[in-house]
C-alpha cells in the first residue's frame, strides 16, 4: 500500500433532479445516486467497486471520468483539483482516464473499421502522423491479442471476447494512467471472461496501469482488486483488501452478498446457510432515514433509523458503516 | 390526471396564442402594403388613406394585434357612420377582395374541407392499417411483396397527377362518378360519397402507404417482444395475442401520427382541393395568396393551427388513457 | 423411474438467413421425468434457448428447419396442429423468460394477465374465480400486498417482483413442466437467491419437472438433479449433478469449471481459461465443433476434426460424453481440475 495514490474523489455527491409532476410548478425531489463516497486509486493498483442496480456505481464511475458533474465534493487526479476543469483542460484530463465500458457492441460504432475505433481518440488526444498512427493502432492491437491484420475489419466480424478487447485498445490508445472500468466482463460468457480478467491483469503489470473496475460480480472482483468498495444505495458500506471483505465481511449487506452467490459445488448448496435478503432496494429518490440498509436488514434495532453510522473500523481492521457489524 | 389535463390545456392555450401573434407579424411585415389592396383597381391616395383608417392599419402593430385578438373575442366594427359594418365574434377580419369576412369566408369552406378529410383519413387509415397488418403477417410472401410495390408506386405520383389520372380514368373516361362536388352530407348522404369519392382516393393512394410502413414496422417489432412470446407460451389463440398484444401496442404509436396528420388535413387539402375545384379552405388560402389577401391568410392559417395543436392535444390525452406508464403519476 | 414428461429425440434446428444457413440445434436428445430438474448448461450461441422455444412450439416452421421429434402430452410438438399445441401450453409445460422487464405486457394489469392464462384452459371459469385464482397465485410467490399488486401494471413493480409475477402466470395451471430460460440472469446477486429459492419451493409445491437453461453452472449446483451441457447445438456430456462436478467427462466441462473455479476461488494469478472463441453458428468445424479449442485434439492425430464424435456412456460413473478420449482419459479429466 505503499504506492501513490493517483486518482482521488473527496466527498462526491450526485443527486440527479425528477421532472416536475405538479400543475405548472417544479418538483425538488432529486434521485439521490452518489452521497458522499470518497476513493483513492493507488498507482499500478486496481480498486473494485461492488453493488447491485441502483446503487449509485455506474454514476461513480461516470463522476470519477469527468463525464459528469457532480453535485458537490472534489476528483483529484495526480493531487490536482478537476472537479470543474472545462474544454481544452478537461481534455488533457482525458487522455490520462479512460473508460471501458459493458457492452462492446453498444460501445463500438458498427460502421468504423477497428482501425478507426481504436485510431480516433489519437486524433482528438495528441498530434499524430496518418502512418505512424496506423502502425500505433497495430501495435495495440497485438498488446491486447488481437490479430493487427483485422485492422479494416468491422466490429460484428468478431465475437463478444474480441470485441471488448478492441474496446480495451481504444482505451489504452491515448496512454492513459487510469482506467475505469464499468462491468468490462459482465456481458461475456464464463470462459471468455477469464481470458479478458488475465489481460486487463498482464496489461496492468506491463504497462503500470490504475484500475478502477466496477462489477456487480464479487468473485470478478475479488480476483483482479487490490481494494474494494461494496456500495448500497449512493453510499459505501464496507470497504478494505479483498482479505478483510471476503474472509471477514462485517456489514450484513456484504454479507448477504456474498453468501447470495451460488456455488458451483453441489455439495456446498446443500450445507451453506444462505442469508437470503427480504425485498427490493428501496427508492434513491426517498432513501430511508438513519442507515440505508435498515429496510432489509436482519440485525436493525432503533439506533438504525436515528443515526446513520459513519464508514470508520470498529474493530474488524477495516472501515465499516454499520452500527452493529459482525 | 386532471392535473396533467389541465397543464396540456393550459400549454395549448399559450401555444396558440404564440402561433396568432407569429402569424400576425409574419404577414404584417410583408413588403404589401394592405390599405393599397383594400380598394381594387380606381383608387386614389386618399381613399388608400380613408381605408388605412378606417380598418386600423396606421395604428402600431401591437395595438393592431390588440385589436385582431379582441375581434376574436368579441368581434369587430370596421368604420363609422354610412360605411360602418360589422364581422361578429370570432372575427378574424373582413376580406377586401371577397367583400366579406373571413370568419363567414371560412364557415362557407371548412364543410367542405370538412368533408374531404373525415372522409379522407376514414379511408386511408382503413388501407394503411389493413394493408399494413396483412404485411406483417405475410411478412417476406407475395402479399407482403404486393403490397410493398403497390405503396412505392402510390407514394412516387405527384398529388396533381394522381388526381388528375383519377379523374380521367373515373369521370372521363369510363363515366363512373360525376365530376367532384360539394354536397352537404345532411341533405344527401349517397351524394356526398359519391361526389367526394375521388379527393377521398387521391389522399388515401397519397396518405396510406406511410400508415402502411408504420402499422407493418410497429407490429414486425412488438411480434418479437417477449410478452408476445410469453402470451402465446400462454396458450391463447392467435388472433388474442395479435388482438390484446400486438395490435394494441403497434397502433398507439400510428394514433399520434395519425391525429397530426388528420389535424394538418383540415387546414386544407390545397392540392386536392385545386384540381376538382372544390371550394374548401385550401383553395381560400391559395386564391388569398395570389390576391395577397392578408386578412384571410391569417385567418386561414391560424384555422390550420389551431387543428394541428388541438388534435395534437387530442392525442396526447388519448395516450394517457390507453398507456398506463403514462396515465398512473405517482 | 418417475414418469416421463418430456422426450426429446435427435433434434435439429437450422434458420436460413442472408449469411448462410444458422445451424442452432444439432441432433440432441434428452429425456425429463415428473419432479426432476434438468440443467442445461451452454455458452451464448450453443442452442439451449433455441430448444426451449422448440419445446413450446414457438418457433415458426416456416423460417426454421426442424427435424427429430419432441414428445410432450402424448403429442409430438413439431408435427401437431397449432390447435394441439395449443392445448399442451401453459398446462403441459409453461415457460419463464430471461428478463422479466420486456415479458410482460405493458397494457393490462398483473392481475388480468395472471386470469387470462387460467382461463385459457378454464374457459368455463367465472371473472370471480378467476380474480381469487390470480390473487392465490400473487400470494405463493411472494409479492406483499396481493389485493393491492393485483390491479397495478407491470411499470410499477421491480425486476425480481416481475419475475415472480411471470412464475406465477407460468404456474397458473399447474404444468408437468416448466422451462426457465435463464430465470436469473437479468436480476441482482440477492434477489436471484430469492428467486431460485422460490422456483425450488413451488417445485415442491407444485411437483412439476423443470428444465433450468443457465450459462451458469453456480446456479446449476444449487437446483439441478441432471446436467446436460451443450456447445455448438450438440450435447458435450450429459451427468448427474455431483457427477459433473466432481469428474467432468468432457474436455469442455473441465475448461468450463475450470473457469468458473478459479474465478470462485483464487485470488491472484492468471485464471484457468478456455483458449479462443466460440464457433460461427453458420460455419461449425468439422468433426468435433469444440476440437478448435480443445487443449487434447493435437495429440489425436486429426481424428477430432475429422469425426464426430457420438454420445456414449462411461461405466464407471454413469455420465454419457460426446468425445473421442477413452474411458481412462476421460475418467482422469476430473482430477486436474482446481478444487479448493
Amino acid at each position: 500500500m505503499t504506492s501513490p495514490v493517483v486518482l482521488e474523489a473527496k466527498n462526491l455527491v450526485k443527486y440527479f433532479p425528477t421532472v416536475s409532476k405538479g400543475l405548472l410548478q417544479r418538483s425538488t425531489d432529486s434521485v439521490k445516486a452518489v452521497d458522499g463516497v470518497s476513493v483513492q486509486v493507488r498507482a499500478g493498483q486496481t480498486l473494485g467497486v461492488v453493488g447491485e442496480s441502483g446503487c449509485g456505481k455506474s454514476t461513480l464511475a461516470r463522476l470519477l471520468m469527468r463525464l459528469l458533474p457532480p453535485t458537490s465534493g472534489t476528483v483529484l487526479l495526480d493531487g490536482a483539483d478537476i472537479t470543474s476543469l472545462t474544454g481544452r483542460e478537461l481534455r488533457a484530463v482525458r487522455a490520462k482516464i479512460q473508460m471501458v465500458f459493458q457492452d462492446p457492441v453498444a460501445s463500438l460504432n458498427p460502421r468504423h473499421s477497428v482501425g478507426q475505433i481504436i485510431g480516433t481518440p489519437l486524433k482528438f488526444l495528441k498530434e499524430n502522423s496518418a502512418s505512424g498512427a496506423k502502425e500505433h493502432v497495430q501495435e495495440l492491437m497485438a498488446l491486447v491479442g488481437l490479430n493487427p491484420e483485422h485492422y479494416n475489419r468491422y466490429p460484428h466480424e468478431f465475437s463478444g471476447g474480441q470485441r471488448q478487447r478492441i474496446g480495451i485498445a481504444r482505451a489504452l490508445a491515448v496512454g492513459p494512467q487510469v482506467i475505469v472500468a464499468d462491468e468490462p466482463v459482465s456481458a461475456l460468457d464464463v470462459s471468455i471472461q477469464a481470458q479478458v480478467l488475465n489481460l486487463m491483469e498482464k496489461l496492468q503489470r506491463d504497462l503500470g496501469l490504475s484500475y478502477v473496475f466496477i462489477a456487480h460480480d464479487l468473485s470478478v472482483v475479488r480476483h483482479i482488486a487490490d481494494e474494494i468498495i461494496v456500495m448500497y444505495l449512493g453510499k459505501v458500506v464496507e470497504s478494505g483488501t479483498p482479505k478483510d471483505v471476503y474472509s471477514a465481511p462485517s456489514h450484513p449487506y456484504t454479507q448477504a452478498l456474498l453468501s447470495a452467490i451460488p456455488l458451483a459445488d453441489p455439495r456446498a448448496a446443500g450445507t451453506h446457510k444462505r442469508m437470503v435478503l427480504t425485498g427490493d432496494v428501496p427508492s434513491p429518490i426517498d432513501p430511508p432515514s438513519g442507515c440505508r440498509f435498515r429496510t432489509r436488514c436482519p440485525r436493525a434495532q432503533d439506533l438504525c433509523a436515528l443515526e446513520e453510522p459513519a464508514l470508520i473500523d470498529r474493530g474488524q481492521g477495516h472501515p465499516v458503516a454499520c452500527h452493529f457489524p459482525g | 390526471m386532471i392535473a396533467y389535463l389541465t397543464r396540456r390545456i393550459l400549454f395549448a392555450g399559450v401555444l396558440l396564442l404564440a402561433v396568432s401573434l407569429f402569424t400576425f407579424l409574419v404577414f404584417a411585415l410583408l413588403p404589401t402594403d394592405p390599405a393599397a389592396l383594400t380598394c381594387g383597381k380606381v383608387c386614389t391616395p386618399e381613399r388608400i388613406e380613408a381605408n388605412r383608417t378606417r380598418l386600423g392599419y396606421d395604428q402600431p402593430l401591437l395595438t393592431q394585434y390588440g385589436k385582431f385578438l379582441k375581434g376574436i373575442v368579441g368581434g369587430r366594427t370596421y368604420g363609422e357612420g354610412q360605411g360602418e359594418f360589422t364581422c361578429g365574434a370570432p372575427s378574424l377580419g373582413y376580406s377586401f377582395s371577397q367583400k366579406d369576412c373571413v370568419t363567414s369566408l371560412i364557415a362557407r369552406t371548412l364543410p367542405v374541407t370538412g368533408s374531404i378529410a373525415i372522409g379522407g383519413f376514414v379511408l386511408w387509415m382503413i388501407f394503411g392499417i389493413g394493408l399494413g397488418m396483412v404485411s406483417a403477417l405475410k411478412r417476406g410472401r407475395w402479399p407482403d411483396r404486393l403490397i410493398s410495390i403497390v405503396s412505392v408506386v402510390g407514394l412516387s405520383f405527384p398529388t396533381f397527377f394522381l388526381a388528375l389520372l383519377l379523374l380521367f380514368i373515373f369521370v372521363i373516361w369510363s363515366q363512373f362518378l360525376p365530376f367532384p362536388s360539394y354536397v352537404s352530407p345532411t341533405e344527401d348522404f349517397f351524394g356526398w360519397c359519391q361526389a367526394l369519392l375521388l379527393p377521398w382516393l387521391t389522399i388515401t393512394i397519397i396518405s396510406s402507404p406511410y400508415y402502411i410502413r408504420l402499422t407493418r414496422f410497429g407490429m414486425l417489432e412488438t411480434m418479437n417482444e417477449d410478452y408476445v412470446r410469453l402470451g402465446i407460451a400462454k396458450g391463447l389463440k392467435r388472433w388474442t395475442v395479435l388482438r390484446k398484444y400486438v395490435l394494441r401496442s403497434a397502433l398507439i404509436p400510428i394514433v399520434t401520427v395519425a391525429g397530426l396528420d388528420f389535424g394538418a388535413t383540415l387546414g386544407g387539402a390545397v392540392f386536392t382541393e385545386s384540381i376538382f375545384s372544390l371550394p374548401g379552405m385550401g383553395r381560400l388560402s391559395i386564391k388569398a395568396v395570389s390576391d395577397s389577401d392578408l386578412p384571410v391568410l391569417v385567418g386561414t392559417t391560424l384555422v390550420a393551427a389551431t387543428f394541428i395543436v388541438l388534435f395534437n392535444l387530442l392525442t396526447d390525452i388519448f395516450y394517457g388513457f390507453v398507456d398506463p406508464r403514462v396515465r398512473i403519476h405517482k | 423411474m418417475s414418469e416421463l414428461v418430456l422426450q426429446v429425440k435427435d433434434l435439429k434446428v437450422s434458420f436460413s438467413t442472408v449469411d448462410g444457413v444458422v445451424q442452432a440445434v444439432n441432433g440432441i436428445s434428452f429425456d425429463v421425468r415428473k419432479g426432476q430438474t434438468l440443467g442445461i448448461v451452454g455458452e451464448s450461441g450453443s442452442g439451449k434457448s433455441v430448444t426451449a422455444s422448440a419445446i413450446m412450439g414457438l418457433i415458426n416452421r416456416n423460417s426454421a428447419d426442424m427435424s427429430g421429434s419432441i414428445l410432450l402430452g402424448g403429442l409430438d410438438v413439431l408435427t401437431a396442429q397449432e390447435r394441439e399445441i395449443r392445448a399442451l401450453r401453459g398446462r403441459e409445460a409453461a415457460m419463464v423468460f430471461q428478463d422479466p422487464m420486456s415479458a410482460l405486457n405493458p397494457y393490462y394489469t398483473v392481475g388480468k394477465q395472471i386470469a387470462e392464462a387460467y382461463e385459457v384452459h378454464h374457459p368455463n371459469s367465472s371473472k370471480k374465480e378467476r380474480q381469487l385464482v390470480a390473487l392465490d397465485m400473487l400470494a405463493k410467490v411472494g409479492l406483499p400486498k396481493p389485493s393491492e399488486c393485483i390491479d397495478e401494471y407491470p411499470h410499477q413493480f421491480s425486476g425480481g417482483m416481475r419475475q415472480r409475477i411471470v412464475i406465477a402466470i407460468a404456474l397458473v395451471n399447474n404444468p408437468r413442466l416448466l422451462i426457465a430460460d435463464e430465470p436469473t440472469t437479468a436480476l441482482d446477486v440477492t434477489v436471484q437467491a430469492q428467486i431460485l429459492e422460490l422456483m425450488m419451493s413451488l417445485q415442491q409445491e407444485f411437483g412439476s419437472a423443470i428444465i433450468l437453461i443457465t450459462h451458469d453452472l453456480g446456479v446449476v449446483a444449487e437446483v439441478a438433479d441432471e446436467v446436460m451441457v451443450m456447445y455448438a447445438g450438440q450435447t458435450m456430456e450429459s451427468s448427474k449433478v455431483q457427477t459433473l462436478f466432481d469428474a467432468p467427462s468432457h474436455p469442455y466441462t473441465r475448461g468450463l469449471l475450470g473457469s468458473v473455479r478459479s474465478l470462485d476461488n483464487s485470488e491472484r494469478g492468471a485464471l484457468h481459461t478456455i483458449a479462443g472463441n466460440p464457433p460461427s453458428m453458420i460455419s461449425l468445424p468439422g468433426g468435433c465443433p469444440f476440437h478448435p479449442r480443445c487443449e487434447f485434439a493435437a495429440s489425436m492425430n486429426g481424428l477430432c476434426s475429422s469425426v464426430q464424435p457420438t454420445l456414449r456412456v462411461l461405466p464407471t460413473t454413469g455420465s454419457e460424453s460426446a468425445c473421442h478420449l477413452n474411458d481412462d482419459q476421460l475418467l482422469s479429466l476430473g482430477r486436474g481440475v482446481i478444487h479448493d
